[in-house]
């Protein structure tokens, strides 16, 4: 029997010292020659080590963690004949009357099906290391076995971009013109994408309809509407004054524990607001169609936005009432940055039960707003201020908000218009309502934008 | 030459002749130079015969350097004449870029508008067979990038005879792209075909479902790819560029606001090439037109192979033109 040593080898020119990460063999394991058989990290990357020898493992002299120079003995090697080199130390954790075994089981840590990297950067150790993730369960598509920024990103964030119709642009144009969803339309063309052919005919009425030269002016839609409005709806408004700072600062708090793209603006806090102040006063959330109110079949919120190139649009968020505030946020930066690129499905835009104008931003104090037919209310607000404010006797600055209504007189009444306004004022009054129940709506809107990793 | 109805064949060859030597008879000032455009009558046998017609005073053998004598040209144009200079083809006209480019393009800008440089040059273009890489280069597509020339491609016999009239009233540099491989092909053209313009493209096939927008070398293969598609039931739109600058958006947007699907055939290599700018204008202009991805066709981005199956399997064709076409209407 001869004794060889396994010894830290120069795994560059420029190597003199490395690292055992890994030792992938126990005392007492049979080897043989071309077997990996520990994993160095030379400051460059992570390596695994072959060895030269076939025979049994004896001791391990370095142990994982340490630094040794090029050059010195890392294990010892009992070669020529099949006998096996007791470890001599007492802590092995191999028996040492335990003959090799070919073919044992490998370790937990080392799932058969696992293929074993060759080389890792440091930077996706670290960030490997960072993230908690076992680089053997991440699947590299580098050369040589490598894995690379993109497969740790693959594992860290699984694609979750939302789901986007593939439509030719000349179809989606078409479908703007005729009104049609194109959710609704099977694609013919490569892997579903929706072409002009697959749309249904436009009326032949639709054809010659002066839609382009609606369609170029903007406010030519709004203009109708709002018209429709004045003429139509005994409008009666209302308005309130609410103490907003301890909503604010339950905010504060709530989005200090949040990653920054993912913060709670108050605008969307007021909406969380309104939205559970017309889930308390149903009567203010519906339509008003043939001489009678039907009420909502949820809290549909039309958010009113207004498009640079002048007019409005008005995504809606679905039962608004039902989203937790970090849901409802997203639902409405999502809803507004679309809107504004002029991406929103016609199902967006329809089906408001009740509409929320915000001039906040802009200076506005006050809203008196025009209702949305065939809604029955229009809540309108305006800008955070601080203002002198009278609590318990003495006056402080508070940070005031006007909430005002515009609401339909044939479908309510003053006092139940009074009653959704001292709603909202509660709520607001009351953080935990807002901030508190977050998890409430997010399953039921199949949140899959989780950013972090799972 | 053969004649029936008001209607003759001609070669390419013959057409551009027509045009020269109308040009040589009409205006004094009008003269062609360059090398072996006299005795020999011209690389490509185009001025066959004008030597002897004309004189040597108006039809001028130069010597081998193409910098000396494009400049030269500039210069008498500046001088009041009105040079026609044949480069013998465009590989060779690299060797006068700074003649083209520098002067040329843009003494009447940089003289505020005081001169003007009436100048014709004529530049065969595009693969013979089997020249080799460094006598088979299509670079059309570069003097088209450049301001203050304009850059035309006759594709059509009627062009190749009534360009040249044109581009002599021009008071800018003018860049007539000859394509080699048209010389010997015969077409119809009118007995009184004369002078025509030097804007804009032409619908050279009128069709439904795709536009083809070709150019030069690559009408003729458009042309039988439409051909092609015909018999299948499929409408296709042939568009001739015509100009490569300025180039004429209008006419391919209109094309593609009925078709709705596009196919742009290069000369030559893609990349950069005159139909990546008909892509990016679409792109830019009439996007929601678009029913389909844009379809390209061009020459294999390798230097033109020598060996001639190498050769053909490298050069656009009527069979790609037709596969593209049928992707892009799926």
């Amino acid at each position: 029997m001869t004794v060889a040593e396994f010894t830290m080898p120069a795994l560059g020119a420029d190597m003199t010292e490395g690292t055992v990460v890994e030792w992938l063999v126990s005392p007492g394991d049979e080897i043989r020659r071309g077997d990996v058989i520990a994993a160095v990290d030379t400051e460059k990357a992570v390596i695994d080590v072959e060895c030269f020898e076939s025979g049994v493992l004896g001791d391990i002299l370095v142990d994982v963690g340490q630094k040794v120079p090029v050059g010195t003995p890392l294990a010892v090697i009992a070669t020529d004949d099949a006998a096996a080199v007791p470890p001599s130390g007492a802590s092995s954790p191999i028996p040492a009357s335990e003959p090799a075994r070919p073919g044992s089981p490998p370790s937990p840590e080392r799932p058969a099906t696992a293929v074993e990297p060759r080389v890792r950067s440091p930077l996706v150790r670290l960030r490997a290391a960072e993230a908690g993730i076992d680089l053997r369960r991440v699947p590299a598509t580098g050369p040589g076995g490598r894995i690379t920024q993109s497969d740790l990103d693959r594992v860290l964030q699984p694609p979750t971009l939302p789901h986007r119709i593939s439509a030719t642009p000349y179809a989606r144009r078409l479908a703007a013109e005729r009104g049609v969803d194109l959710a609704t339309i099977q694609g013919s063309g490569r892997r579903g994408l929706v072409r002009a052919r697959d749309l249904p005919r436009a009326a032949p009425a639709a054809t010659r309809s002066p839609r382009p030269a609606a369609h170029a002016d903007p406010r030519h839609a709004t203009a109708q509407l709002m018209a429709r409005s004045k003429r139509e709806i005994p409008h009666y408004y209302l308005g309130a004054q609410v103490d907003l700072t301890d909503a604010l600062d339950a905010l504060r708090a709530h989005n200090r524990a949040i990653p920054v793209p993912d913060r709670v603006l108050p605008a969307a806090l007021l909406l969380r607001a309104v939205a559970l102040g017309l889930r308390a006063v149903p009567e203010l959330n519906g339509h008003w169609i043939d001489d009678g109110f039907r009420p909502g079949d949820g809290v549909h919120l039309g958010v009113a936005v207004s498009l640079r190139g002048g007019g409005l649009a008005v995504p809606v968020l679905r039962d608004a009432d039902a989203l937790g505030l970090d849901a409802l946020m997203r639902a409405l930066a999502d809803a507004g940055g679309r809107a504004r690129a002029g991406h929103l499905r016609s199902s967006e835009v329809s089906g408001a039960t009740a509409t929320v104008t915000n001039l906040g931003e802009l200076g506005v104090d006050t809203v008196v707003g025009v209702i949305h037919p065939p809604q029955v209310a229009l809540i309108g607000i305006g800008a955070v201020r601080t203002r002198p404010w009278v609590v318990d006797g003495a006056v402080v600055p508070r940070a005031v908000v006007d909430i005002s209504l515009a609401a339909d007189h044939r479908a309510s009444d003053g006092a139940t218009g009074s009653r959704l306004l001292r709603e909202i004022g509660r709520v607001l009054g009351q953080p935990d309502l807002l901030v508190g129940d977050d998890q409430v709506g997010d399953d039921e809107v199949g949140d899959d934008e989780d950013r972090r990793p799972r | 030459m053969t004649a029936t109805a008001g209607i003759r064949t001609v070669t390419f060859r013959e057409a551009f002749r027509e045009g020269l030597r109308e040009a040589l008879a009409t205006d004094e000032r009008v003269f062609l130079m360059g090398e072996d455009v006299g005795r020999y009558g011209g690389c490509f046998a185009v001025s066959q015969g004008l030597l002897e017609e004309f004189g040597e005073e108006r039809v001028r053998d130069t010597p081998l350097s193409e910098s000396a004598f494009v400049g030269a040209g500039i210069g008498a144009a500046l001088g009041g004449t009105r040079p026609i200079v044949e480069i013998m083809t465009v590989n060779f006209a690299l060797l006068a870029l700074d003649q083209i480019v520098n002067n040329a393009a843009t003494l009447r800008h940089m003289s505020g508008g005081q001169f003007s440089v009436p100048l014709v040059l004529r530049i065969p273009t595009g693969p013979g067979r089997q020249l080799g890489a460094q006598h088979s280069h299509t670079l059309e597509g570069w003097f088209a990038h450049v301001p203050g020339l304009r850059v035309v491609a006759p594709a059509t016999h009627a062009d190749a005879r009534g360009m040249l009239a044109a581009a002599l009233v021009d008071p800018d540099p003018v860049l007539i792209f000859e394509q080699i491989g048209l010389y010997g092909v015969r077409g119809e053209l009118s007995v009184d075909a004369g002078p025509v313009d030097l804007d804009g493209a032409a619908v050279r096939q009128r069709g439904t479902d795709v536009s083809v927008v070709a150019y030069g070398g690559t009408l003729a293969p458009a042309l039988d790819a439409a051909a092609e598609l015909a018999a299948e039931g499929v409408s296709a739109e042939v568009v001739d560029l015509r100009a490569l600058r300025p180039l004429d958006s209008s006419t391919v947007l209109e094309s593609v606001s009925r078709t709705h699907r596009l196919v742009v055939v290069d000369n030559a290599w893609r990349s950069g090439g005159p139909g990546a700018e008909v892509v990016a204008r679409v792109a830019e202009l009439a996007l929601d037109q678009l029913d389909a991805p844009v379809e390209r066709v061009g020459a294999v981005e390798v230097p033109v192979p020598y060996p001639r199956h190498l050769e053909e399997a490298a050069l656009p064709s009527a069979s790609q033109v037709a596969a593209a076409a049928r992707r892009a209407v799926g």
